[in-house]
């Protein structure tokens, strides 16, 4: 018996986010050989890799679901040059251990390894390392563009150039990416120097940040999201570079890839995360560290991806899931606009385990819906708590909107349209490449008149 | 670094086994009807880290091939340490019920096919004294039920022959190793609707894996599945011929 490749099923499915739980018609591509599947029934599709979507831009309710997982097939990688093509349904997870045993490594990784190449190129995602690496579509040598009408466009920095453009970043509504190919670094091993500095307030943090982005190809700040008054915006940094040769024995590197990990096994009742725990949690956190600063030698793994180490971590959050609140502000307001978005959560009581605060660099990326741009980034989890929520969302909203920031639509699952338009002004540019066949929940709400 | 010959390279359960002997290093001969997808397989494989990966294209039924094809996968792999058969079709067990040819083509492919497959590399490995013969039967080989005893008998069948290939090698050294999956969720099993019994291909490869370096005699995979068919052949026949399963 054989199964067509189109084979139609629905299925419930959410994002990572676990706010919106739906049934979708779920189409799956097998080989990146497969053709488009015809559509039956369902009006619009949208590609589906490993789910890792915080709000509503990787679902599509009401319509279709593309898989693109089975697309997991490595086609190529010379280990002499770094360049690596494989289909865009790979997960990073499976590329690093790859990558490493070869002594290279990807040119950027996001806060999980267990995204698909095709996601990463989706939404464009950015690392630890923006300010020296830009974003991962810079680091896209090519791919293949399936679209609804059977057309496979093989986009590149010199080729399809706008189709390149409008792809990366592109939420996956220009069509299907089959295969991509990409430049990886190198690296001399699995080991990252570490150092880890406490700074007691938003001034503090723009000073370290300037020194350290000089030095350290990555940092990324921790904040005390509750925080008030004086202690306004203290947290730590952590700063790192990849370690020297000397830094570990090689066989290390399958340990660390094999290595058990941790699982939250079922989802609690109740949010476990609340205003109770995250006050014992942010000051323990802050003060675990008894010296002002600290070195250390940390594997890739806990560097890059802690939260890897710990699956289905986002069931914590309870059955009514969470929001991930993620801005950017330009620099010339960024010390303001920060304190600003600081002090408002703070007052609020609500916020997370893992505030984050990070320097964007001046890289350009080549999407045109790129999240990333010149300034300061803040990223924050909140409990979907109801009413009190939206009304904190509301008042960050206009704080990014005063500032000329924007929202990072792969985290959001709630911005208005006005603000998606004011933030990325291509979004007309945009519009003339998205497939026809192709929407996702999050463009319909975006493209709503306000 | 071990040589493995697998045979039905392109089904999800042989994949999954080949990535990770692939990761370890070892050399891979594969064989499958559908030459694109076992080109990306192979390359695949290769940058995943197998020493080296032949492959070609061959429908088992085409019997007659058989030797020949073992002899290209010897010259390619400069011998054999081991054999995966694992390729099958999962009959359509109403539509076998009213198609003689239909049934007999499902009992070829899923037992003759496999019979003839052994008994060339058993007298192989015999002669070398030395190997490793893996074969993927089915917990529906272990009683026939009406949903699928087309399907089950040709697996019984495989069971049968493996049990008693297994005690002829084993004077030589050389291991027969049969695997019986329970429900696995792939594209083969694509139309079932889901539920807790089933298991994912790579949790099965790990099994099989195991099995094979172990030089094991039967595997149910999961190992629960060797409680479930426990229960399952113990029902009394005058009890198991109401049952609608």
């Amino acid at each position: 018996m054989t199964v067509a490749a189109d084979a139609m099923r629905a299925r419930v499915v959410s994002s990572w986010g676990n706010v919106i739980r739906a049934p979708h018609a779920i189409y799956t591509l097998r080989t990146r050989q497969d053709r488009f599947p015809q559509l039956t029934g369902a009006a619009t599709v949208l590609p589906f890799g490993n789910g890792r979507s915080y709000g509503d831009s990787c679902l599509n309710v009401g319509g279709a679901l593309l898989q693109t997982r089975g697309l997991d097939h490595f086609i190529h990688f010379d280990r002499a040059t770094g360049r690596l093509a494989c289909e865009a349904g790979v997960l990073l997870s499976d590329i690093l251990p790859i990558a490493l045993a070869a002594g290279w490594f990807l040119p950027v990784v996001p806060g999980t390894a267990f995204v698909t190449v095709g996601g990463a190129i989706a939404n464009d995602v950015h690392g630890k390392n923006h300010h020296r690496a830009g974003t991962f579509g810079c680091h896209v040598c090519r791919f293949e563009l399936l679209r609804s009408n059977g057309e496979r466009l093989i986009c590149a920095p010199d080729a399809h150039v706008r189709w390149f453009e409008a792809t990366i970043g592109g939420l996956g509504l220009t069509g299907v990416v089959t295969w991509a190919e990409l430049q990886l670094r190198r690296i001399a091993g699995p080991w990252m120097d570490l150092e880890t500095i406490r700074f007691g307030s938003v001034a503090e943090f723009f000073g370290l940040c300037a020194a350290s982005d000089r030095d350290f190809e990555y940092t990324v700040a921790w904040i005390d999201c509750l925080a008030r008054g004086k202690r306004l915006g203290r947290g730590l940094l952590q700063r790192a570079n990849h370690a020297g040769p000397d830094g570990a024995p090689r066989q290390v590197v399958s340990e660390l890839v094999h290595a058990r990990r941790k699982m939250v096994p079922f989802v609690p009742p109740v949010s476990l995360i609340n205003s109770l725990s995250l006050r014992a949690f942010n000051t323990l956190y802050y003060h675990w560290q008894r010296a002002p600063q600290r070195r250390s030698v940390q594997d890739f793994r806990r560097f890059f991806f802690p939260l890897d180490a710990i699956l289905h971590w986002n069931r914590l959050y309870g059955p009514r899931g969470f929001y991930q609140y993620q801005c950017v502000v330009p620099n010339e307001v960024a010390r303001d606009a920060t304190r600003e978005l600081l002090a408002t959560i703070a007052s609020s009581g609500l916020g997370s385990f893992l505030a984050v605060l990070k320097r964007f660099g001046s890289g350009r990326s080549p999407g045109m819906l790129s999240f990333p741009m010149e300034g300061v980034t803040l990223a924050l989890d909140f409990p979907n708590s109801g009413a009190g929520i939206d009304r904190l969302f509301t008042r960050l909203d206009a704080i990014v909107a005063g500032a000329h920031g924007r929202v990072y639509p792969a985290k959001d699952g709630r911005m208005p349209a006005s603000l998606f338009r004011s933030g990325f002004p291509r979004w007309r540019e945009f519009e003339q490449y998205i497939d026809p066949a192709m929407s996702s929940s999050f463009w319909r709400r975006v493209m709503q008149h306000a | 670094m071990k040589r493995t010959l697998i045979i039905g390279a392109t089904s999800a359960i042989a994949e999954a086994t080949a990535r990770r002997l692939a990761g370890r290093g070892d050399a891979l001969y594969l064989v499958a009807r559908n030459s694109e997808r076992l080109g990306a397989i192979a390359a695949d494989l290769g940058v995943r880290g197998s020493a080296h990966v032949g492959f070609e294209v061959l429908d088992v039924n085409q019997m007659e091939q058989h030797e020949a094809m073992l002899q290209r996968a010897q010259a390619s792999l400069g011998g054999l340490d081991a054999a995966l058969i694992a390729h099958g079709t999962l009959s359509d067990q109403q539509a076998c019920e009213a198609s003689v040819p239909l049934t007999l083509g499902e009992l070829t492919t899923n037992a003759l096919s496999v019979v003839s497959l052994l008994t060339l590399l058993a007298n192989r490995f015999a002669q070398q004294r030395a190997g490793t013969l893996a074969v993927i039967s089915s917990v529906a080989g272990d009683r026939g039920r009406r949903s699928n005893y087309v399907y089950g008998s040709a697996k019984a069948l495989v069971t049968a022959f493996l049990s008693g290939l297994r005690q002829r090698m084993r004077p030589f050294g050389v291991a027969v190793v049969t695997i019986k999956p329970g429900f696995v969720d792939t594209p083969m099993t694509a139309a079932f609707k889901k539920g807790l019994l089933w298991a994912q291909p790579d949790t099965v490869a790990a099994g099989i894996v195991r099995a094979m370096d172990n030089k094991r005699g039967t595997v149910y995979l999961p190992r629960f599945w060797w409680a479930i068919m426990l229960i399952i052949r113990a029902i009394p026949e005058r009890i198991f011929a109401r049952l609608s399963l």
